[in-house]
């Protein structure tokens, strides 16, 4: 199985783990929903960390690289630090 | 210290698990916010794991580029008012969007530099940066619309589709073009126009049709991330990605389905555009005169009443009411009045809106209830109090089959006993449907602002005692 294929693989199965988990997820927590959705799909930080910081990586690729890792970690930091707090606000009666 | 290859897959496999643990803690508000941290400690060690590879060799761009993405995050999210959430998200959705075309392309520089460039690599790449490009483009215009830099109304021309049709086919020819030469100028082209694409795509749409925008966006992120997992052969973005993807896309799923249109109805309109000609249809109807209750009025049913129904809208969200809504229900329950809040699944201007503006003014989330745990309750209820919604009310949709908003759900208010609604004016809502229930004979409208109408209500209740 080529390396593409397994990836397809992972994907779909990973497709199906979504679909079960976020069918669980109770319509009062929608918007922190997007917002944790958000910051875990700053994840693209990860592939902005391998193009910038590759070995004997060109200027451009660098610069390109640079933004990206600033754009993904606004969402990773936003993200979370505003879900945090709207969850925070989410309380029982006489609390 | 460095790390071997399968070490760091088992990293991004445990960051998987945490991540997927993350959204499994939505479940209930009681486990969400442990949820949360699962998903800040899963985003720890994918970073670390990956810091921590032997493909990272130099730090100080990375190092520059996260602290100052720290600031900005974190004084975003302190600072975000919770009515402007969709803008925030909105804005993040386009950072994304933005950041897998860069990543792309910043793949595409290194891989030419090495001379490992691929057909399959290329046509990766080529998903990354369209995907991206229209979540970027396509959420900034949404940002616009909802902060109001552009109009919110659907923008509309002769040859729309054509055009659309037009930019997606010429995308798509870049792309196996590009696929099959590693043309940087086809990369470059097809960057240019997926970012026209995200424009022409997002701007049709109305303000109202917002929760699905935000959903679909949501989505796209996800495949976003998903594509730039493909292309480096990374597993956890992959996972991620899929994740994400599937939460945006059963979200527009859910709101859709709340205002009983496909996804296709939304995204190529056809809604926003006949609301013109209904809206005079409704101006003319209002002559049938209806009914106007003074803010004493209203407080005289509802302190003596067993049960009042409060139906919170988009205009709350504007008018800022939640915290005299809170009041009210303080000022109510003394009086040994229960109260409840309706929430419509498409209220507000994102999924689960007006739950987080409620929560933010401190009412218990037990007493916020969904479409299908309310409507049973509305009979038995004295009092429905109907703030800054309208069309989720409106009973034609299950009474007039010629409305445009026939067959879709809706909040059973006119069933209370007693039916009040706080409005600006005699405006029909989004849709520019007249809403049948302002004219049913336990219908009241109370004219005004909906805060300074409320707080008018809590004086009252206050100086009346007990």
């Amino acid at each position: 199985m080529s390396e593409t294929l397994v990836a397809f693989y992972v994907f779909v199965l990973a497709c199906f783990i979504g679909y079960y988990v976020i069918w669980g997820v109770t319509p009062s927590l929608h918007t922190p929903l997007v917002a944790l959705t958000n910051a875990i799909s700053g994840i693209v930080v990860v592939g902005a960390l391998l193009v910038t910081g590759l070995e004997g990586v060109g200027t451009a690729a660098e610069i390109l690289g640079f933004f990206a890792v600033l754009l993904a970690s606004i969402n990773v930091f936003g993200g979370f630090l505003v879900t945090h707090r709207m969850l925070s606000m989410f309380k029982k009666k006489g609390k | 210290m460095q790390i071997s290859v399968n070490f760091q897959a088992i990293a991004y496999l445990a960051s998987a698990i945490l991540f997927i643990f993350a959204l499994k803690g939505l479940t209930h508000p009681a486990s969400a916010r442990r949820g949360n941290l699962y998903g800040m400690v899963g985003m720890v060690i994918a970073v670390a794991a990956t810091l921590l590879g032997a493909e990272v060799t130099s730090y100080g761009f990375i190092i520059a580029g996260v602290a100052a993405g720290a600031v900005i995050g974190s004084v975003l999210a302190a600072r975000i008012q919770m009515t402007a959430m969709p803008q925030l998200v909105a804005a993040l959705h386009s950072f994304v969007g933005l950041a897998a075309v860069l990543v792309a392309i910043g793949t595409f520089l290194n891989y030419a530099a090495k001379g490992a460039l691929n057909g399959v690599l290329m046509g990766e790449l080529s998903a990354g940066i369209v995907i991206g490009g229209i979540t970027f483009t396509g959420s900034v215009i949404a940002f616009g619309k909802l902060q109001g830099l552009i109009s919110g109304k659907p923008v509309k021309f002769a040859g729309q589709h054509l055009l659309n049709a037009l930019l997606g086919l010429g995308t798509l020819g870049l792309a196996v073009y590009f696929a099959m030469t590693g043309s940087f100028a086809a990369m470059i082209l097809m960057t240019l126009l997926s970012f026209v694409l995200g424009v022409t795509l997002i701007i049709p749409i109305g303000g109202a049709d917002m929760p699905v925008i935000i959903s679909m966006l949501n989505s796209y992120s996800g495949w976003a991330a998903a594509a730039t997992g493909f292309t480096l052969g990374n597993q956890l973005l992959i996972i991620v990605g899929a994740l994400v993807g599937f939460s945006g896309a059963i979200l527009s799923f859910i709101m859709c389905k709340a205002m009983n249109r496909s996804i296709f109805n939304v995204v190529f309109g056809g809604f926003g555009s006949e609301a013109g000609g209904e809206a005079s249809g409704g101006a003319q109807t209002a002559q049938k005169g209806v009914k106007s209750a003074s803010v004493e009025d209203a407080v005289y049913w509802m302190e003596d009443a067993g049960k009042v129904i409060i139906v919170p809208g988009y205009g709350m969200a504007v008018a800022q009411a939640q915290h005299a809504l809170k009041e009210l229900m303080e000022q109510l329950e003394a009086r040994g009045v229960e109260v409840r809040f309706a929430i419509h699944p498409v209220a507000g201007r994102m999924p689960g809106h007006m739950n987080v503006l409620l929560a933010e003014a401190d009412i218990p989330y037990e007493q916020v209830l969904e479409m299908d745990e309310i409507n049973p309750e509305f009979p038995s209820a004295d009092v429905a109090l109907v703030v800054g919604a309208n069309d989720v009310v409106n009973p034609a949709a299950k009474e007039d089959p010629t409305s445009p908003i026939y067959g879709m759900p809706i909040l059973d208010a006119g069933k209370a006993r007693q039916v009040y609604f706080l409005k600006r004016s005699m405006r029909p809502g989004y849709s520019g449907v007249d809403n049948l229930l302002f004219y049913q004979d336990n219908t009241s409208l109370v004219f005004g602002d909906a805060k300074a109408t409320i707080e008018g209500m809590v004086n009252a209740l206050k100086g009346r005692g007990h």
